[in-house]
């Protein structure tokens, strides 16, 4: 039983595959782009979020 | 960051809708945990068993999963969410009136679970077991939830949405689109229904929903409570902020893919299992980055873990997500799979996850979140340490007789003599591994003794403490327009729009579902037909109905897959075209008992009606529990053409108007079963009756995979099975 029987009735089903791979690939690429990419202070910032003693510092932390 | 300081505004963040949730998880866990011993006991002492039929393990086997499942983590999650998602919001919950449906209408939920689980009311889908009227209220009150938790998030204070708030959205999206398509069924009466879906179809729905209710209701919420509690408790930040953001994205990318490596094996498509073990493989990555994320929070601060018994809890917890999502994807490996599958060594695994990774997880949040809210400190330290312990040891006691008893009992299925034969008949495995089972009891004893310590000492704290019920804080209003300095990436952009990031969420858990169920439901040579199978006549509808309210599914598979070892024992391997009018499948995934996929005329009629009402007395060292209601308990044949009428809406090709033929048909063959009992002289437990329950679920029982029989086989009368 192989995958590809089953999908031969869709018309241009070829193009199915590679979207999905390159869908995948673009959005997790761009993914690990960004990460790498972000700004320390902000993620920082970020990682810092919960454990804000109480949320008077946040004003000052913008 | 570039928002504009605004008025300082005054608000209180309700402490008191957590607390309600941290009750019920402690109450529910309690009861779910007890029950779970009491079924682990059942199968050393089937005595426990009583007798009756609300407690016979078909039924409060299910009653234990379920309320662990959904009464304990699902309590758990609420109670953790409803603290993190207002303090990261910096804004109190959306509406309290909302909170106190979604509590009140939860715990209903479960209130109603209890009832309706032993008294035998059950769609016969593992760990979707509840009907139709209570799968709406789930429905409904999960809205309620959603709507609580966006309103919280759309009134934030804080621009950017912490990673915790990302799990959060992923469960509650994820879970409803799981828990709706896996529940369309069709009501014949008020608390019975079919599965709209059959066979094959079914399970590949029903092992989506449930390997990603493990995904989305046992791990992403937890890992939302991980990302806020842990650094919380260790007061640092997480270990790589950067490592969540993927972790987040790949984990539900590649989870909801996972689902067909339950059916390694089966009649399942081949092509549709192996996509599903690629998947649990690529799953390793994720998962293990986020434990690592877990544990390295903890860098430079492991001297406050052997002082601080919260830390312990949750890197215990951590450990354990990260021993179970090493073993899941293991497991997902045909040639492990193939050991391992409807053996012990899943009951070890789940349990590692739901005791270790799940129930620790929570003690944690649970110590550190008490004292917090009535403003006083834990009353003993001692005490949860002796709990750490207790439960840690509790564990390994159970884990590992589980894993043992899995790997032997596997081992002795598929051995063979010299001479061809099997080397053990299947009771002789059970046996064999009943020690196993006992000190199992000994594993869950330990934890549940844990869990009651640490009930005694949180009650103690409550005692000694006051409520602080609405909690002060003080946060600037959110800046309405935002400016952006510079460029900006994209993902920022998602960071800050709770309603998109649900969006994609939901696109991006969607595209694994379509592509597994698209082909095969749309394509019908994906489901090859096989003309001599033919519906169930009425009474073995009746039989199958009975056979799905004791729950024999939890114990029994019907699904002989292609090994030797398993034709020889149990006959021909199944088809996938065997199953084309199974609402609901009953494939089951735990073999305590041998398969029935082929048990139709093994044996004579006498030696079933004997079997139920003793097994002892038919296969002496049985560990199944005895059904004596069904000699007594008619069936209701006014609801029979109800049934034919449901199953011919689901497309079972019954002629038209055989409703009304249904019902002499059931009687008639009901009479000829009950002359074959009296002609094989069996000791009438109660005066036979064409309308006894049990005489239809023999009906069915001898209707097993007989349709594809090659040759009928005359049934011996032999007291045990091979």
């Amino acid at each position: 039983m192989k995958f590809i029987n089953y999908l031969t009735s869709i018309t241009g089903v070829e193009i199915f595959p590679l979207i999905s791979l390159l869908i995948f690939f673009v959005f997790f690429s761009a993914l690990l782009v960004y990460v790498f990419k972000a700004d320390k202070s902000r993620l920082n910032y970020l990682s810092n979020l919960p454990i804000d003693k109480d949320s008077k510092d946040n004003a000052t932390k913008s | 960051m570039s928002t504009t300081v605004t008025a300082i505004e005054k608000f209180t963040y309700d402490n008191k809708i957590v607390k309600w949730f941290a009750y019920a998880t402690m109450i529910w866990g309690l009861i779910g945990m007890v029950v779970g011993l009491w079924v682990a006991l059942d199968l050393v002492f089937p005595q426990l068993n009583l007798g009756l039929s609300f407690t016979t393990y078909g039924r409060t086997r299910p009653l234990h999963t379920n309320a662990v499942i959904f009464a304990f983590v699902g309590n758990g999650i609420f109670m953790g969410v409803y603290y993190s998602l207002q303090r990261l919001c910096k804004a109190r919950m959306f509406s309290d009136l909302l909170g106190k449906i979604h509590f009140w209408g939860w715990q209903l939920i479960i209130v109603s679970a209890v009832a309706t689980i032993p008294l035998g009311f059950t769609t016969g889908k593992e760990y979707a077991e509840l009907e139709w009227p209570i799968d709406i209220a789930i429905a409904l009150i999960w809205v309620v939830f959603g709507i609580n938790m966006f309103g919280t998030i759309l009134r934030r204070r804080e621009r950017h949405l912490y990673v915790a708030i990302w799990f959060y959205i992923a469960t509650f999206i994820t879970v409803a689109m799981l828990h709706i398509v896996n529940s369309f069924e069709l009501p014949v009466t008020f608390l019975k229904s079919y599965s709209w879906y059959a066979g094959v179809q079914d399970a590949l729905v029903q092992w989506w929903y449930g390997h990603n209710a493990v995904a989305f209701f046992l791990t992403t919420p937890y890992l939302g409570l991980m990302y806020y509690f842990l650094p919380k408790a260790a007061n640092r930040p997480v270990f790589s902020y950067r490592l969540s953001i993927i972790h987040f994205w790949a984990l539900i990318f590649l989870y909801i893919w996972a689902g067909p490596h339950h059916l390694l094996y089966t009649s399942l498509p081949d092509w549709a299992q192996s996509l599903g073990v690629v998947f649990s493989i690529m799953l390793i990555a994720p998962s293990w980055g986020g434990m690592i994320n877990g544990l390295l929070t903890l860098r430079g601060a492991w001297d406050r873990v052997r002082e601080d018994v919260v830390l312990k809890f949750m890197v215990v917890a951590v450990t354990a997500y990260g021993m179970a999502t090493f073993e899941g994807p293991m497991l997902s490996l045909k040639g492990v799979n193939a050991i391992a599958h409807f053996t012990d060594w899943i009951v070890a695994h789940v349990h590692v996850g739901a005791l270790g990774w799940n129930g620790f997880l929570t003690f944690g949040i649970l110590y550190w979140l008490i004292p917090r809210m009535f403003r006083t400190q834990l009353y003993s330290k001692k005490l949860a340490g002796v709990h750490f312990w207790l439960g840690t040891l509790g564990i390994l006691f159970y884990a590992i007789p589980m894993y043992w008893a899995g790997l032997e009992q596997s081992l002795m299925w598929k051995d063979f003599n010299p001479d061809g034969t099997l080397a053990n008949k299947f009771l002789d495995t059970v046996t064999h591994i009943a020690p196993m089972y006992a000190l199992r009891s000994v594993g869950g004893t330990l934890y549940l003794a844990g869990v009651i310590i640490m009930t005694y000492n949180l009650i103690k704290t409550i005692k000694i403490g006051s409520f602080l019920a609405n909690e002060d804080a003080e946060a600037p209003a959110l800046a309405k327009s935002y400016t952006i300095h510079g460029k900006e990436h994209w993902h920022r952009w998602i960071e800050r729009r709770p309603v998109q990031l649900m969006v994609l969420s939901l696109v991006v858990v969607i595209i694994g579902g379509l592509i597994e169920f698209v082909p095969t439901f749309l394509v019908e040579s994906n489901v090859p037909t096989i003309a001599s199978v033919k519906p169930y006549t009425p009474l073995e509808l009746e039989g199958r109905d009975i056979y799905v309210r004791e729950g024999c599914y939890t114990c029994h598979s019907q699904m002989v897959r292609p090994f030797r070892s398993e034709t020889a024992r149990y006959g021909e391997y199944s088809k996938a075209g065997e199953f084309v009018y199974d609402h609901p499948f009953q494939w089951g995934s735990k073999r305590t008992g041998p398969d029935l996929a082929r048990i139709g005329g093994k044996y004579i009629d006498g030696w079933h009606y004997s079997h139920m009402y003793d097994p002892t007395s038919m296969a002496p060292g049985s560990i199944m529990p005895s059904y004596p209601w069904l000699f007594d308990q008619k069936i209701d044949f006014t609801i029979t053409p109800k049934k034919i009428k449901a199953m011919q809406t689901l497309g079972v090709p019954y002629p038209e108007g055989y409703e009304n033929q249904s019902v002499a048909d059931a009687r008639a063959q009901g009479e000829k079963i009950v002359a074959n009992l009296k002609e094989s002289k069996v000791p009438e437990v109660a005066p036979l009756e064409p309308d006894d329950e049990i005489v239809a679920l023999i009906a069915y029982l001898q209707r097993l995979g007989t349709d594809i029989k090659v040759k009928p086989s005359a049934p011996a009368d032999t007291t045990q099975s091979k």
